[in-house]
């Protein structure tokens, strides 16, 4: 009777707990292990090959392609979304400004963030169309013809078209959750600085940013895991074009899988995708707890 | 500095600062509104200026986007949303109902042990994911989206929700458990009932990943008649070839619905997503 009473908690638990075991951790591990073998989807026969996947991933023509795409896109990320985000914050909690119009803006740059990214990368297909796309008739209406461009189809502006596209979606989204983390700063600080005769950027360098530190690697953080996880942006748009020049990591290890039938090619990408998000996930874990005091 | 000087000095910034917020508001809204002007057009209109007004404005490219397989794919998005908020819901909140209320030895591991999952990514899984889903024969099923939503989504809901709870006073039971009341009356009967605010905001910030979620789906279903909106978004392009003004309709009546559910409830959704990214 009593150990009955003892065990009944556990039954709140184990439900979630087996589909977190079982449906993400365990593919996690098994994908580790499928890293080291050939297999198809069509059979169940599968090839020990040791360390051979990762080789010809390393050593593929298109991995110093997708790996330089990867660091773009988080690098630009992080200067326009983290960057220009807080800074854009920032301006959205200075007094000079009315509450409803802030409150305004700040909906209007979150709303892009709200729509998925197929519908956003197809939205962009038009906008970047070089025959009747927006920003070449734009160029022509403003007598810039010179300066159109095949944008989505131009081999070296491709990903930046993409990058720039996720900067129009995402940076309105770094700007409310520091907004958010700004308004939790205690207005007593803010009000004894302003006595002690401080202007708005002394406030805002010494006071508001230091006390939103945490948010702010927050913010880092799932910048650069997203920018490592890409995919539906560039599988929307340019497919990984022209020839390979927008290729990424998460759209090669989904092209290897479902179009070249090699899934230990997909497999070990999908390896190498892990270890760099969660290391930046230990990392976030380390520095937010050191933070605490 | 005269005072004259500082309320000049004021009011230019003042303006500037208008100006800048007022350009990165075009910024946003000058595409999406290229967008909407655009789908309002006949294809011929388009392809000869796509910056001029329309000269007939065709709200039918609405309503034959509708009727070109929008409808189910909206149907079968309401059905994925509503199964998977549920389940995550559910299991989530008894999770963390578990681990806060019982002090069970071992609740702090069992607790970063979920947690964790966050930290995986889909990407990792996938290719697993796949076989399993086609052992067990749930590939091209609803249950091959439900089951992959609700197993990644638990760690962050029930992240959400366990600092709810712990932040709920241990009296409320109390007096509860004097009446006899079992566990599972107490977590249904108070528990539950007073945690709608983080019920809310976990449920809308949910829906919002479900909703738009893409590699699952694209990876998981064949069967058009199961497919969900982005998914379909992508279909619609296959099978509408050249018809840009459709697409352009169907692409802004797909976008709609979360923005319209930001703008009825975005307390909760700022909540539900600040909170979350806390540790996220």
């Amino acid at each position: 009777m009593k150990k009955k009473t003892n065990l009944a908690p556990y039954l709140y638990i184990i439900p979630g707990l087996i589909m977190v075991l079982g449906l993400v951790y365990i593919p996690v591990i098994v994908n580790l292990i499928y890293s080291f073998f050939r297999l198809s989807s069509y059979s169940s026969s599968m090839k020990f090959v040791a360390f051979d996947n990762y080789r010809r991933l390393f050593t593929s023509d298109t991995f110093p392609i997708m790996i330089r795409n990867n660091i773009y896109y988080c690098i630009i990320s992080l200067i326009v979304q983290v960057g220009f985000g807080t800074f854009l914050a920032l301006l959205l909690e200075s007094k000079l400004a009315g509450e409803r119009f802030k409150t305004i803006c700040r909906n209007i740059y979150f709303i892009p963030s709200l729509v998925s990214l197929t519908a956003v990368g197809l939205m962009f297909n038009f906008i970047y169309n070089p025959q009747l796309g927006m920003l070449n008739t734009l160029l022509k209406n403003i007598g810039m013809a010179d300066l159109q461009q095949t944008w989505l189809g131009d081999k070296n502006l491709a990903i930046f078209c993409i990058i720039a596209m996720s900067q129009w979606q995402f940076t309105g989204y770094i700007t409310l959750l520091m907004v958010v983390a700004f308004q939790n700063v205690p207005n007593d600080y803010v009000e004894a600085a302003i006595i002690d005769g401080a202007g708005p950027v002394k406030r805002a360098l010494s006071i508001i940013l230091p006390l939103a530190k945490e948010q702010l690697l927050v913010c880092t953080i799932i910048t650069v895991i997203g920018a490592f996880k890409l995919f539906t942006e560039v599988y929307s748009t340019t497919v990984g074009g022209p020839g390979n020049s927008s290729q990424v990591l998460g759209l090669f290890l989904y092209q290897n899988a479902f179009l070249h039938d090699d899934m230990g090619m997909a497999a070990a990408t999908g390896v190498l995708i892990f270890v760099i998000t969660v290391t930046a996930s230990i990392f976030q874990l380390k520095i937010s707890r050191s933070g605490e005091v | 500095m005269s005072t004259e000087k500082y309320v000049l000095r004021t009011r230019i910034l003042k303006i500037l600062l208008y100006v800048f917020l007022l350009i990165l508001v075009a910024v946003i809204l000058f595409p999406v509104c290229w967008l909407v002007l655009n789908s309002l057009k006949t294809n011929q209109e388009m392809f000869l200026n796509s910056l001029s007004l329309p000269k007939k404005w065709m709200f039918e490219n609405y309503v034959t986007a509708w009727n070109k397989g929008l409808v189910s794919y909206f149907a079968n998005s309401i059905i994925v949303g509503v199964l998977s908020i549920g389940i995550i819901l559910a299991l989530s909140s008894m999770m963390a109902y578990g681990l806060t209320r019982f002090n069970l030895p071992g609740s702090g591991f069992l607790f970063i042990l979920v947690l964790g999952g966050m930290a995986l990514s889909e990407q990792v899984a996938l290719v697993p994911l796949y076989k399993i889903l086609q052992a067990v024969k749930l590939y091209n099923t609803r249950a091959a989206l439900v089951l992959p939503y609700v197993a990644f989504r638990i760690p962050f809901t029930m992240f959400l929700m366990r600092s709810y709870f712990i932040s709920i006073p241990k009296e409320l039971e109390e007096a509860a458990i004097v009446d006899g009341c079992k566990s599972w009356q107490r977590f249904t009967k108070i528990i539950l009932p007073i945690s709608k605010p983080v019920l809310a905001s976990c449920a809308i910030v949910n829906l919002n990943h479900v909703w738009n979620e893409f590699l699952f789906a694209n990876v998981f279903l064949e069967n058009k008649k199961l497919m969900t909106i982005p998914l379909g978004l992508m279909t619609f392009q296959g099978d509408l070839k050249s018809d840009y003004v459709v697409m352009l309709s169907g692409i802004l009546i797909c976008s709609l619905p979360m923005v319209i559910l930001f703008l009825c409830m975005s307390r909760q959704f700022v909540r539900g997503l600040t909170s979350g990214a806390v540790k996220g």
